[in-house]
């Protein structure tokens, strides 16, 4: 039994469960749940009637349905809308008062909590289930004046900042999952850069679910103020599972005049078997909002996990002369399907935007990129440039693009470009005959396929990723 | 607009002598158009031109009713000088003429349909439209190992007494193994704010080719739509162009099934648009079986109000391993109110193929107006220059050379 349980956990090193005593919220979704949520993380009462006007506004709305991977349908009166772990229901002052098996959970995915064992400088804020367990690096950051901590923290200490800045970029009559968001988030991080400040270090937030039905609805709010920089990153995973749950996450950044934003994912949900059981449906909303002028939102993303991925970091650029950019592969393998892609918004004068997309599918996968290019009538000397290529693995899956491309302004330039292929024969025979064997040399070509957008990625993630992309990949040749 | 609609289907059930199964086949797609109405951008297909909006916007209400009792004058003038060719004559919707003067009779077949084939299964409801209205079809049929020695112009006029009218038109093909058609579309319209709903069907058997040039170059303010609809055989080849100038809105879509080895297809497309007007071409080129070619070029230049779309679709299935399918759109926008939209769209389930797609729009390149301006060219004379070049491209891929001077006269580009 035991070695079946490792021999399942080679595919899928993350999916462990923690045992761990949890306090959950009322199965279903309701106002007493959302008022159970609200009330569990000590709101004040416009946060609760914001919510419930989130809540309002979910009863007329409808799913989604133009995407392309089509899922069963979620009942939403079956799924845990909170689920923490009893120990965190008083969030530790230090991370030695941290229930040392979330610890041992978090050393196990290699994220250390104890700030003396980290050897490079990253402040990791820990999200298990529907909390924030822990921040390091804390005192540091205050020092230069930045807030970095949960949201739930950030409403009780710096409630004006939240109440500005919390939903004016995904407002809360948006689409369905992220009304629903709006409704019943549970944590996720806050973070504010005070002006003219260079953040010393990458901050980073690292989710897991663990507990079984339950949803993952996490908040994140990222705002960069006048002249500043932060470089942001976000990992997560889940154990191994045969049904489906639900990730429907928000993530608002703003940035201010002359302001950089840099935000990157790697997304390893559980994928699902083999067979395509179980998986995490990864519906996530991203959308950056350069306000000021000179401002600028890169977003990088590895999406090699979730059995349906589907999700669009977008930029509005409204600030004259700002950048938005994207970067993102997308690897799915077996039965994983992925609707990705981005939303570059033109509104200001002279503003830029830039889309790299690699999408790799095997096994019996199903990819798609999905983006739209909108430069509006006042966006003079507007530029983009797009370019999404494909990688084909076997003839039993699918790679699809999708692009809109809207350009109202005669002044302005769209350029978009797209490949599908495989990989050659002649690549594969030179990198074997030198001694590879046939998977080596897909990674390695892989890798070098990917490589543009690798290149964004800090360093440590870099790594990460670039084994992440070997790993996905295994076994789809041959 | 329902009862309108039924209304105007009783007076023609009344005036005309369909079979009853005819009939009931009509009453089915009437229905089914009633069910859905008009697109609206509600459908994917119709996100950007949202049909529905611009007739209710430049029609108002439409009538369905059309006498064809009686024969239409034609107008000879209408013809095209110059080229010696077979016509076919609609005058407001009615077939007026169809002569093949210059072919062997045996060889070509003109069947009357008065028995309105149930198989057609199109997701789309102005095809139900057109077939619950439609008055009369033939279907023309190219006999084995024969090449129409002319080209056969189709000419799609209308009088200027026809008013907030909908027009349907049909016309099948059939090209029988080894066989060629040339065949030039060209709409001169006098009438005003009507909805014209064209539905032409090509089947091409064994190692036929098929060119097909439409032409709307005349200046009105109808609204059309147009869906030709392609079956290709093992090793035939269609050629299709597509010059999209003259009409208020005009919706141009090709379905082209690539059912054959060895087979493929071509659709080259220019839109010159000034004004308000509003164009679409939209393409499905579907890779059924191996060793597939696609190949897909449109060009845009926009000036005013005007606004174009592209929508264009590679479809590869698992089975068509070799496909290879190219699409490239480019837009010029020469002034601040005009608008380039495009979704050109890959959707791949086979691993070894190559496809590609390209899609560029801004405004015309500085350097090679100061270029040209400095070799004693104005503003202008630069501007149309670069453009006559733009377009041209797409001109010169016409590969039959007498057809190809008569679009560049009628365009006006020069060499």
């Amino acid at each position: 039994m035991r070695e079946k349980e490792l021999e399942k956990l080679k595919d899928y090193k993350y999916g462990f469960t923690t045992d761990i005593e949890t306090i959950k919220a009322p199965k279903g979704l309701n106002e007493e749940v959302i008022k159970f949520i609200s009330n569990i993380k000590k709101e004040p009462e416009w946060m609760l009637n914001w919510r419930l006007k989130a809540f309002e506004r979910l009863k007329v709305l409808q799913e989604p349905k133009w995407q392309k991977p089509k899922y069963p349908k979620i009942d939403y009166q079956d799924i845990y809308y909170y689920s923490a772990p009893k120990s965190a229901s008083e969030k530790p002052k230090n991370i030695e008062d941290l229930d040392p098996k979330i610890l041992e959970t978090y050393q196990k995915l290699g994220i250390p909590l104890q700030e003396q064992k980290r050897l490079n400088g990253i402040a990791v804020d820990a999200v298990f289930d529907s909390v924030s367990v822990a921040t390091t690096f804390k005192d540091k950051l205050t020092e230069k004046g930045i807030i970095f901590c949960s949201i739930s923290e950030a409403i009780q200490k710096h409630p004006e900042l939240v109440k500005q800045y919390i939903g004016s970029v995904i407002p809360i009559n948006d689409h369905f999952f992220a009304t629903l968001n709006s409704a019943v988030f549970t944590d996720g991080s806050f973070v504010y850069i005070p002006p003219g400040i260079r953040c010393p270090m990458e901050l980073s937030t690292y989710f897991r679910i663990n507990a079984s039905d339950t949803g993952q609805f996490e908040r994140t709010l990222i705002i960069a103020d006048k002249g500043s920089y932060v470089s942001y990153l976000e990992g997560c995973t889940a154990p191994m599972r045969d049904e489906n749950q639900l990730h429907a996450a928000n993530v608002e950044l703003v940035a201010l005049d002359d302001a950089e934003i840099k935000y990157s994912t790697v997304q390893n949900w559980y994928p699902g078997d083999k067979d395509g059981k179980g998986g995490i449906y990864n519906f996530v909303t991203k959308r950056g909002l350069c306000k000021g002028k000179n401002s600028k939102i890169s977003w990088t993303q590895v999406e090699t996990g979730s059995a349906i991925t589907w999700k669009y970091p977008s930029c509005i650029l409204k600030g004259d002369n700002s950048i938005g950019e994207f970067y993102s592969i997308a690897i799915t393998n077996n039965h994983q399907k992925a609707d990705t892609g981005t939303k570059m918004i033109h509104l200001g004068k002279n503003t830029k935007s830039k889309i790299i997309s690699k999408g790799i599918s095997a096994g019996l996968s199903d990819m798609t990129y999905r983006g739209l290019v909108d430069i509006s009538p006042k966006a003079n000397n507007s530029n983009n440039y797009t370019q999404c290529d494909s990688l084909l693995m076997g003839n039993k899956c699918g790679a699809h693009t999708v692009p809109y491309i809207k350009n109202k302004n005669s002044k302005s330039n769209i350029a978009h470009e797209a490949t599908t292929s495989k990989i050659s024969e002649d690549q594969l025979y030179y990198c074997q005959q030198r001694g590879l064997n046939s998977e080596e040399a897909v990674g390695l070509i892989v890798n070098g396929f990917c490589k543009e957008v690798l290149q964004q990625l800090p360093m440590e993630f870099a790594v990460e990723a670039q084994k992440l992309v070997g790993i996905s990949l295994e076994g789809s040749v041959g | 607009m329902e009862k309108q609609l039924k209304n105007d289907f009783e007076k023609i059930i009344k005036t005309t002598n369909f079979s009853k199964e005819t009939i009931k086949i009509k009453e089915n797609h009437l229905n089914q158009f009633i069910a859905t109405g008009f697109p609206n951008r509600k459908l994917e297909n119709w996100k950007f031109s949202d049909i529905n909006q611009i007739i209710k916007k430049n029609i108002g209400d439409l009538g369905f009713y059309n006498d064809y009792s009686f024969a239409n004058k034609i107008d000879p003038s209408i013809f095209i000088d110059g080229i010696e060719h077979n016509k076919i004559v609609f005058i407001n919707g009615r077939i007026e003429k169809i002569d093949f003067t210059y072919e062997d009779i045996n060889k070509i077949e003109i069947l009357d349909q008065d028995q309105l084939e149930n198989s057609i299964k199109y997701d789309n409801s102005l095809i139900s439209l057109n077939s619950a209205f439609t008055n009369k079809y033939y279907k023309i049929v190219v006999k084995e190992n024969y090449s129409l020695k002319k080209p056969l112009i189709i000419y799609q006029t209308s009088t200027k007494n026809l008013k907030y009218k909908n027009i349907n038109l049909r016309l099948d093909f059939l090209l029988e193994n080894n066989s060629c058609l040339k065949l030039i579309e060209i709409s001169d319209d006098n009438s005003r704010k009507n909805f014209t709903n064209t539905f032409f069907n090509f089947e091409l058997k064994k190692h036929t080719i098929l060119k097909n040039y439409k032409i709307d170059k005349k200046i009105n303010d109808n609204i059309k739509y147009s869906f030709n609809n392609i079956q290709q055989d093992t090793n035939s080849i269609s050629e299709t162009f597509i010059l999209s100038s003259g009409s208020n809105f005009i919706k141009n879509e090709i379905n082209c099934n690539l059912n054959g080895k060895y087979s493929s297809a071509f659709i080259n497309g220019i839109f010159s648009l000034k004004n308000h007007s509003h164009h679409e071409i939209r393409t499905s080129v579907n890779h059924l079986i191996d060793n597939t070619k696609s190949y897909q070029l449109i060009k845009s230049v926009l000036d005013d109000n005007s606004k174009s779309v592209y929508q264009g679709k590679i479809f590869v299935n698992s089975k068509a391993q070799k496909t290879d399918g190219y699409q490239l759109s480019k837009a010029v926008l020469l002034n601040e109110n005009s608008e380039f939209n495009a979704k050109p769209e890959l959707e791949i389930y086979a691993d070894d193929v190559k496809c590609s797609h390209g899609s560029s729009s801004g405004n015309l390149n500085k350097d090679s107006i100061f270029y040209l301006m400095s070799r004693g060219l104005d503003y202008e004379q630069s501007k149309e220059l670069l453009i006559n070049g733009f377009l041209l491209e797409v001109v010169e891929k016409i590969t039959d050379s007498e057809i190809r001077n008569l679009i560049k006269n009628l365009i006006g580009v020069k060499e």
